[in-house]
């Protein structure tokens, strides 16, 4: 059997602490192809950028201690020695970061820092790494590339820096692309154009693409399969369809629940979902969204609160962290789709 | 009929450009608020949106008369604040209040919970020292937190207790108007619809007329019947919610409600269709770059020597 195109395997990442240690991301797997999208969803601290920066190595000389196996097209990426990981940093992977002003240097040129990531990978020219960000940047919808290159990131607008950011993520062409919350900064109307972009590129290169989020509006639109995050744990797995129509465990429905839509109606109020995350310091003995589930009488022998529920797959394809039995899932229905339209 | 709670007529604010150098010029003005107008009536709300620098957050900002306004009126119950002095503003502070976007910042990380809810209490003396631990007690009640938490410092809080606290504070003086900057934007999706619901709640119990700013459009709708669209300065639409978005009359608006993203929208038949508006601003940046384009070739030109004369 061949092995899926990237496989996290079991993945850990504990950061130790002087009050202990904290548990940021605890024996996470999943599976991605080309040309597909995972959009990974949760709260903050749920572990969903953590979990993503250790594909790229970026715990790498931190005191955080990383376990498990991430494969990639067979190499895992784990037992590369930095050297080797930095290789392949910004070459197969690369990764769009949320806040494009925070993560490009106010010193140098948009020009520089885009052409610096393919100069550093390619054994080409000053001119000729110029030439392709020109092109790369006139790929991501920047007017005037050949004059914009020269400017500097404050001259840019916070629409035109992700797209830069985008330029420079793609400018080597990876295999996998990792966007975590790249439109939470920008206006709707801008993020609609990047989402629009990065799937427009995504088609052209092939590239499979991790899109972190906490906005399910933007899962729905982009992404294949989703993988729902909780305490560092995965929750609940599968496809798009699968996980917004029939949410087979109580925190997925409570997210698709909790915001409001343009259909809504406004008199009823919202249901949010009652309390706040646990933290990962002191983790429930049992299930980690025990303390704020709703549905927690409906499972016997107050298992919840003791017993950790393992992922078990309850469809094909679609994979669930939660102790209610199969006869009980009837009882989580989000709205009907049928309704709409 | 009476007066409204607030009318704000024609409303201007513009921030001075200053040119460089030893001594600075005002060489120019950025018009972050450009002729706005609008009514507030006791207890309504009305949502504010736009992208940012539309100047949704300035119009919050004069309002409370965080900023002086260049020109225009601000009419609360009848009196115009547009001009007042910081003297004439104090009583004032008890009838408007505002709660900010990032709960983490707007907090002094110094002052324990009841110091931060408290100090209103102090600044106005209405209540007598040994009446404010419960009155604190009572706030802290009424937005949900543990009344016995009243020693705690912020950082023992959560990010959506925090704004809690932020929402006390504001409720401390029973203010008759509320600008709520942003107030969820800040916080996990889950927690959000915690804060909204408390709004709400506290909007009917206590009547309290909302100026609620923010840019996520199915928020606004839920919680304002009356919702105005700002752009570049000026309030493109005002109307009612559902007209506004059943029928959204500006080409503006139109295309901020289509761009977005709409979970069960995409989950019926993938998302509709994109409305660009191709806005002043782009404009008039694609105008600069090709007046630096023609100033490029004019400078090019110049530099070729020129062919001597035959």
């Amino acid at each position: 059997m061949t092995r899926p195109f990237l496989s996290v395997e079991n993945l850990v990442v504990h950061f130790p602490t002087p009050d202990g240690i904290v548990r940021a991301t605890d024996g996470l797997s999943y599976t991605l192809e080309p040309g597909k999208t995972l959009g990974i969803v949760g709260e903050s601290g749920s572990g969903k950028s953590v979990s993503s920066s250790a594909i790229l190595g970026l715990h790498r000389g931190s005191s955080a201690q990383v376990s498990g196996r991430i494969w990639l097209d067979g190499v895992d990426l784990l037992s590369l020695s930095d050297r080797e990981m930095q290789q392949r940093r910004g070459k197969d992977v690369a990764m769009i970061f949320q806040d494009p002003l925070s993560a490009l240097h106010p010193y140098y040129t948009i020009g520089n820092q885009v052409g610096e990531a393919y100069r550093v990978h390619n054994d080409v020219s000053k001119k000729a790494a110029r030439a392709r960000t020109i092109e790369m940047l006139d790929r991501v919808g920047i007017p005037n590339p050949q004059l914009r290159v020269d400017d500097y990131p404050h001259q840019f607008s916070g629409g035109m820096r992700q797209r830069a950011m985008i330029a420079m993520a793609l400018i080597n062409d990876p295999e996998l692309l990792i966007a975590d919350e790249p439109t939470t900064a920008l206006d709707v109307t801008v993020q609609a154009q990047i989402l629009d972009l990065l799937q427009d590129l995504q088609r052209e290169f092939n590239t499979a693409l991790i899109m972190i989020t906490h906005d399910l509006g933007v899962i729905a639109e982009v992404a294949d399969d989703v993988l729902v995050m909780y305490a560092g744990r995965a929750v609940e797995y599968g496809s798009t369809r699968q996980l917004l129509t029939a949410p087979a465990m109580p925190y997925t429905l409570g997210l698709i629940q909790s915001v409001p839509d343009l259909l809504s109606d406004v008199n009823e109020p919202l249901k949010p979902i009652p309390g706040n995350p646990p933290s990962l310091l002191d983790l429930p003995s049992g299930c980690a969204f025990a303390p704020r589930c709703t549905f927690k009488h409906l499972v016997p022998d107050d298992l919840p609160d003791t017993v950790m529920p393992e992922l078990e797959e309850i469809a094909p394809g679609h994979l669930r962290r939660c102790h209610l039995q199969e006869r009980d899932l009837s009882k989580l229905t989000p709205v009907p789709i049928g309704e709409l339209a | 009929m009476s007066a409204p709670l607030l009318e704000v007529k024609d409303l201007t604010m513009h921030f001075p450009i200053r040119s460089r150098g030893i001594i600075p010029r005002t060489v120019g003005h950025i018009k972050a608020v450009d002729g706005v107008s609008f009514t507030i009536g006791a207890g309504e709300s009305l949502g504010l949106v736009g992208e940012s620098g539309s100047g949704k957050s300035t119009t919050g900002r004069l309002i409370t008369r965080l900023y002086e306004p260049t020109s225009g009126q601000i009419l609360f119950e009848g009196h115009d604040i547009a001009k007042s002095s910081a003297r004439e503003l104090k009583p004032l502070r008890r009838e408007i209040q505002m709660i900010f976007q990032d709960p983490y910042t707007s907090l002094n990380p110094r002052h324990t919970v009841g110091e931060i809810i408290g100090a209103p209490l102090e600044i106005h003396k209405l209540v007598p020292k040994e009446g404010r631990l419960r009155r604190v007690q009572e706030l802290l009640e009424i937005v949900g937190l543990n009344p016995e938490h009243y020693n705690r410092y912020p950082h023992e809080f959560s990010g959506g207790q925090r704004q809690r606290i932020g929402i006390a504070r504001a409720l401390t003086m029973s203010p008759k108007l509320l600008v709520a900057d942003e107030p969820v934007s800040a916080l996990d999706v889950s927690i959000q619809a915690q804060i909204i619901n408390l709004l709400k709640d506290l909007q009917r119990e206590m009547g309290i007329a909302f100026l609620f700013i923010a840019h996520d459009l199915a928020i606004v709708r839920h919680f304002c019947p009356q919702v105005a669209v700002m752009y570049l300065g000026k309030i493109v639409e005002n109307a009612p919610r559902d007209e506004l978005y059943s029928n959204p009359q500006h080409a503006y608006t139109k295309s901020l409600l289509s761009a977005v993203p709409d979970m069960r929208q995409a989950m019926v038949g993938g998302r509709r269709e994109r409305i660009r508006y191709v806005h002043d601003v782009e404009a008039s940046a694609a105008s600069t770059a090709a007046a630096i384009a023609a100033k490029d070739a004019a400078a090019a030109k110049a530099k070729t020597p020129s062919k001597p004369s035959a």
